[in-house]
């Protein structure tokens, strides 16, 4: 079976074969050319594609295997949602050790981009809570990987890409938790040194921090923002039920809903509705708010949207991130949730992993072509000689050169990548 | 608290019924020819709540076999009161044209051994005047087609059978499901291409049955408009039907 298919930018467009993947028992299908493990899709760009190969939809990998609820130790099949995981997880007491904004990743996929969240600052990336999983290679050999065993493929499988093979299963240990609730404190500020000085004061005490910034700002208000910090909320906490999933996006428009217009004023409204102080929140909204908006990509138009997201480190982060903001907003592009965090400095699990210590910047663009290709180049630019990196889940553009620069142990990965996989960003950073 | 046999265990159909079962905390018996499968269902299910399950390889076509699954069920389980009944093959149409064992083969797998095992437990479920049957038939089996009407003949044979034993076993407070799923995007239909907006997803059709057995009800189509798709099928006049290539 053929089929075209997207990933969650909707950009790039990639034919390739489709193979459905049901039992963790069995060996992969036979395939000409090249193969790649495919979750969920929702990575932005082309780390989860492979135009001309075959993708092996591992979704139907979705059991439990074993699950402690003594130690919240669980093991799983590599096809299960984190959205399945918190549907069983929370009434138990348990919640995801990291996750990232969106709730319908799969745990391969997960592992596979070492995803972050906003709980960086204290319990780094997902990698780091993994205890084992089992990856199966194109010569049929399962190789069970820990910090301990086969700790060469474990670092490269961890933010890998996909490359070195199937994750087959994983364990991992999840969070106790009291409630489903989080107590948030919304804060606003002025400009990117308050953000900085928010953002260093409260990471002793809050267990998540995060902040949306507004780039379509300039004069006065550039760099302004919202600072949102929370923790899990005790037993006592209750508020009211969550309301989610009550829209969605029904069909593609033939143009993107998202233009400069649209986007200064959707900021200029977000930043003065926001309502500062504490706040009881579900634990849906507060950590997937577009999760409630079904296929909310599609508002970006037929020609897709680029996700950009790059981290800059400590010692040149204010100026850089400065740097990126005027180069945004003198574009006249912009991004309705552009987010900014600030990384601990705790080494990665993964040889390709993206967070490290700094400031990450995450913004989105409409496909608007040329013009946004190059916007982009010039923010890699910046990024470059700050010293900082690209997040490969979310790109679609990244040349090799500065892939190379952005991660530059990638020559201890290639001894470890399986023969048979690859995928489109591979293929275009490797040229 | 059910306690649920479940014949065909592994078919996506089967599995995605069973963690709801399992979700709410019903015991499980699972039934299917492979092994390392079920154990692989089994631990799942165990996880996700079932407050009992235990497993048992069957090739259904050995019917000599069926008594002393049932009977090991009841065993396992302490008791037995629902039974979800849900093995089958996609038959190669072609095939069957061509070869006559094929064809009884289908029929064996897809009819007969559902029919063997619905007698045997009818008579336990009669004989105590509670429990539920729920048969796991086709829309194929509605009106035959040029396309599959060897695979749709047998499941017309099952729904039959079940209308009839319905009837019975409604004297005896013994409730008989016929489940007439339409296109299920599974690993048994993996071969087909281009799914359309008429294919369901397993949990969703899991979802219709778990409601259907609550309900008690007599007969479900999944998702629910089959049964308009199903009543226009079944009104094509003959001389239009000969010129159709469905």
């Amino acid at each position: 079976m053929s089929a075209v298919g997207t990933s969650w930018g909707r950009y790039p467009h990639a034919r390739q074969a489709v193979v459905p993947l049901h039992w963790r028992d069995a060996a992969l299908p036979a395939s000409e050319g090249s193969v790649l493990a495919y979750g969920n899709g929702r990575s932005y760009g082309d780390v989860c594609l492979n135009d001309g190969g075959t993708l092996l939809h591992t979704r139907g990998l979705d059991r439990y295997i074993a699950f402690d609820p003594a130690t919240g130790i669980l093991r799983c099949e590599a096809g299960v949602l984190f959205a399945d995981i918190l549907d069983f997880a929370v009434p138990r007491g348990w919640f995801l050790p990291v996750t990232p904004g969106t709730r319908f990743v799969t745990v391969g996929g997960a592992i596979a981009n070492d995803v972050h969240g906003k709980n960086h600052h204290g319990a780094g990336t997902f990698g780091e809570h993994l205890l084992r999983f089992e990856l199966l290679r194109s010569d049929g050999t399962r190789i069970e990987c820990s910090p301990t065993q086969n700790v060469d493929l474990y670092t490269a499988t961890i933010g890998g890409l996909g490359l070195t093979g199937v994750i087959v299963w994983a364990e991992f240990g999840l969070l106790r938790i009291a409630s489903p609730w989080m107590a948030q404190e919304t804060q606003r500020f002025a400009n990117l040194r308050e953000f900085f000085a928010l953002s260093a004061q409260s990471e002793r005490d809050y267990a998540y921090t995060v902040a949306w910034i507004d780039c379509a700002a300039n004069g006065d208000s550039f760099g302004r923002g919202l600072f949102f910090r929370a923790n899990h909320a005790p037993a006592s906490a209750a508020a009211h039920a969550p309301r989610q999933g009550l829209l969605t996006v029904p069909f593609t428009p033939p143009f993107s809903l998202i233009n400069s217009l649209s986007l200064r004023a959707f900021n200029e409204l977000y930043y003065r509705r926001a309502r500062e102080g504490n706040t009881i929140v579900h634990y849906e909204p507060y950590f997937y708010p577009l999760d409630a908006i079904g296929e909310w990509n599609r508002i970006y138009g037929p020609r897709g949207l680029l996700q950009y997201q790059c981290v800059v480190p400590p010692e040149a982060a204010e100026a850089a991130v400065i740097e990126l903001l005027k180069r945004i907003a003198a574009s006249g592009s912009g991004s309705f949730l552009a987010v900014l965090k600030v990384f601990a400095d705790r080494p990665s699990a993964g040889i390709l992993s993206f967070p490290r210590a700094g400031t990450t910047l995450a913004l989105d663009f409409p496909n608007l072509g040329a013009a946004t290709f190059s916007l982009l180049d010039r923010l890699d630019d910046i990024v470059a000689a700050a010293g900082g990196a690209v997040y490969p889940a979310k790109d679609a553009r990244l040349s090799g050169l500065r892939f190379r620069q952005y991660f530059p142990r990638w020559q201890s990965m290639l001894p470890q990548i399986d023969p048979k996989f690859s995928s489109g960003f591979w293929r275009r950073v490797m040229e | 608290m059910r306690k649920i046999l479940i014949i065909g265990a592994t078919s996506a159909i089967a599995e995605a019924t069973a963690r709801i079962f399992a979700t709410r905390g019903d015991a499980l018996f699972l039934v299917a020819r492979n092994a390392d499968r079920l154990q692989a269902i089994k631990a799942d299910l165990d996880v996700r709540g079932a407050v009992r399950s235990a497993t048992a390889t069957l090739d259904v076509a050995d019917f000599a076999a069926h008594q002393a699954i049932i009977d090991q069920a009841e065993r396992e389980l302490g008791g037995l009161d629902t039974v979800l009944i849900a093995h089958g093959t996609l038959s190669d149409q072609g095939e069957c044209e061509k070869s006559v064992a094929a064809l009884r083969r289908e029929f064996d797998v897809n009819a007969l051994s559902t029919m063997a095992l619905l007698t045997t437990l009818a008579n336990t479920f009669e004989a105590r005047k509670a429990g539920t049957l729920a048969v796991i038939s086709s829309v194929a089996g509605d009106r035959g087609r040029q396309s599959n009407y060897v695979y749709g003949s047998a499941k017309a044979a099952v729904t039959a059978f079940l209308s009839g034993l319905r009837q019975r076993l409604a004297k005896s407070n013994v409730d008989v499901l016929t489940i007439k799923p339409g296109f299920v995007d599974t690993p048994m239909t993996a071969n087909i291409a281009n799914k359309g907006a008429l294919w369901a997803k397993p949990d969703a059709v899991a979802a219709g049955i778990a409601r259907a057995i609550d309900k008690r009800r007599s007969v479900v189509y999944l998702p629910w408009f089959w049964c308009l798709i199903m009543l226009v099928i079944k009104h094509i006049p003959e001389p239009i039907f000969k010129k159709l290539k469905l």
